[in-house]
């Protein structure tokens, strides 16, 4: 089996399952299958737990260039976008859930909430954000959009820094959480700035290196 | 609205041998005004049990929305004494031994000094009021509790007239509090009224929840119950009463000041920085009909809107 059949027979089925687990532990959290429960608060939890995913998603994401270039691992980027769209499905359930079982479909409410409340604005933005990542991140799009795909799939940075922030100024006053995210994202992006700064140096001392996809 | 028998998991009633092994019965010291406490090896043994106690209903003061389940009301609780998830006390607060108990009364009054749980109790009727409750984080239950009013209890240390206020206190003791190891907030948690918030009819001194008393992570064994202010303000294991000149600085006011206020009356047109205080979500509702309108002072505005007339709620919040 080669690298290609590899990826598609055996690792992305795994990776496609275990991304669901969460789904599914919810779901029957939600329904009370299994002796789960999602406790006194279930819409609470839901809603909680699905951000929680979107953002963990963003950071394992975030993950696969940094293990590619450190670890070796050059067939890793083959997963990428399967973990992205699971960070938008996880990230568009957390929206369905406020808006559906939380705001209970008042419209005004969520209105008032993206207008007035700093954290859903941004919180907003980010799913915004995610929409055209998601739109374009099948093959054909790749090709059709070329180099200028690559400039659209930047977006993911600040899509994981309005994440965590939104996370961080979500939360009532344990903020420990949402600092371990923002811990963690700091060193991912950290690396890609360290990087970058490396090829700026060896680029200006004359080699002629093109530039890195990350 | 007919009346709503309390809803009692089968696993959270005192098995029958162990109730009447107990020799400090507590329903019994009250109901005959007994003023001896006798001691018992058992409580400290299980400091989670709870006992029945002996009341009446007060129709008065109750709403007559059904109240939630005992289970949501013991399983979902902000205790940051016990962890920070609403999980964590009924996980974590074992460890709180609510026997013997003491609490120190002090300050702007002529009776001062240390008296034990069943001296507080002494004489005092119980009664159990079905009360709303509001989080300042925008849920909401409603609650079966028992107890009598803050009133009846100050009055016996015959506040003078220097004292506007009333400070109280939670217990200190990271052993029995883990979470206070943590300065998530400035340990202890200290609470605060206007005297005359204090002194309201409906202000109560709460020793148990349907009919038993108080499970740990609810804030055994006695917590003060204000159900017009949001939830923080309703202190938990208390250990001191406090008559104080000047306005207590209180735990989540002097956490954020700009977030939480000393008044904290529940007020849909006075919202949160970060969050919106027009609706709540009520808890153990079904799915699709649990958010609604938050009321003025959560319903109980007839009774205590009195109180702040003149009184600019939004600086005042």
């Amino acid at each position: 089996m080669n690298v290609e059949q590899r990826y598609r027979l055996i690792y992305k089925p795994v990776v496609f399952a275990a991304g669901l687990i969460p789904f599914a532990w919810l779901l029957c959290g939600a329904f009370g299958w299994f002796d789960l429960s999602l406790g006194a608060d279930p819409v609470k939890k839901l809603e909680h737990e699905c951000g929680k995913w979107a953002l963990n998603f963003l950071l394992i994401t975030l993950l696969v260039t940094p293990l590619r270039q450190l670890a070796g691992l050059t067939h890793l980027p083959r997963m990428r976008r399967m973990l992205g769209l699971f960070a938008f499905f996880y990230a568009v359930l957390h929206f369905t859930v406020y808006l559906t079982l939380d705001l209970e479909f008042n419209f005004r409410e969520l209105f008032g909430d993206i207008a007035k409340r700093p954290y859903i604005t941004i919180g907003f933005i980010a799913l915004v954000l995610l929409i055209p990542l998601a739109v374009t991140s099948t093959n054909k799009m790749m090709r059709r959009l070329g180099r200028r795909w690559q400039k659209l799939h930047r977006l993911i940075y600040v899509i994981a820094v309005l994440g965590v922030w939104h996370f961080y100024w979500q939360v009532k006053r344990d903020v420990r959480e949402p600092l371990i995210y923002a811990g963690i994202l700091a060193l991912l992006l950290g690396y890609r700035w360290a990087r970058a700064q490396q090829r700026k140096a060896t680029s200006t001392s004359g080699s002629a290196t093109a530039p890195e996809r990350t | 609205m007919k009346l709503e028998i309390p809803r009692i998991a089968p696993s959270d009633i005192t098995p029958q041998d162990t109730f009447r092994n107990r020799r400090a019965i507590l329903a019994s010291l009250l109901a005959a005004g007994a003023t001896s406490a006798l001691r018992t090896s058992d409580a400290a043994a299980d400091p989670q049990a709870t006992r029945r106690l002996e009341y009446t209903r007060n129709a008065q003061y109750s709403v007559t929305e059904p109240p939630n389940k005992y289970e949501e009301i013991t399983s979902y609780n902000n205790f940051y004494e016990f962890g920070t998830d609403k999980e964590d006390p009924k996980a974590n607060a074992g460890s709180l031994k609510p026997e013997p108990w003491s609490v120190t009364v002090d300050g702007e009054a002529e009776v001062k000094g240390k008296f034990t749980l069943e001296d507080i109790l002494k004489g005092q009727a119980l009664q159990e009021r079905i009360y709303r409750f509001r989080c300042v984080e925008a849920w909401s239950m409603v609650i079966p509790w028992v107890g009598f009013p803050l009133s009846a209890l100050l009055a016996r240390f015959k506040p003078t007239s220097k004292a506007k206020y009333v400070e109280l206190t939670t217990l200190y003791d990271p052993h029995q509090m883990p979470g206070q190891r943590t300065p998530i907030l400035h340990w202890p948690y200290v609470e605060g009224l206007r005297i005359d918030e204090a002194m309201h009819p409906l202000t109560l001194f709460v020793v148990g929840l349907y009919g038993q008393t108080l499970p740990n992570q609810d804030g055994a064994p006695l917590r003060l119950i204000v159900p017009w202010k949001y939830g923080f303000k309703s202190i938990k294991s208390i250990v001191k009463i406090n008559f104080t000149e000047r306005q207590p600085r209180t735990a989540w006011n002097e956490a954020a000041p700009n977030e939480y206020g000393f008044y904290a009356n529940v007020n849909p047109k006075v919202d949160h920085p970060r969050w919106s205080q027009a609706t709540e979500r009520h808890i153990g509702g079904s799915f699709f009909n649990s958010r609604r309108p938050t009321l003025p002072f959560n319903g109980y505005a007839d009774l205590v809107a009195d109180l702040y007339k003149g009184m600019d709620l939004r600086r005042n919040f």
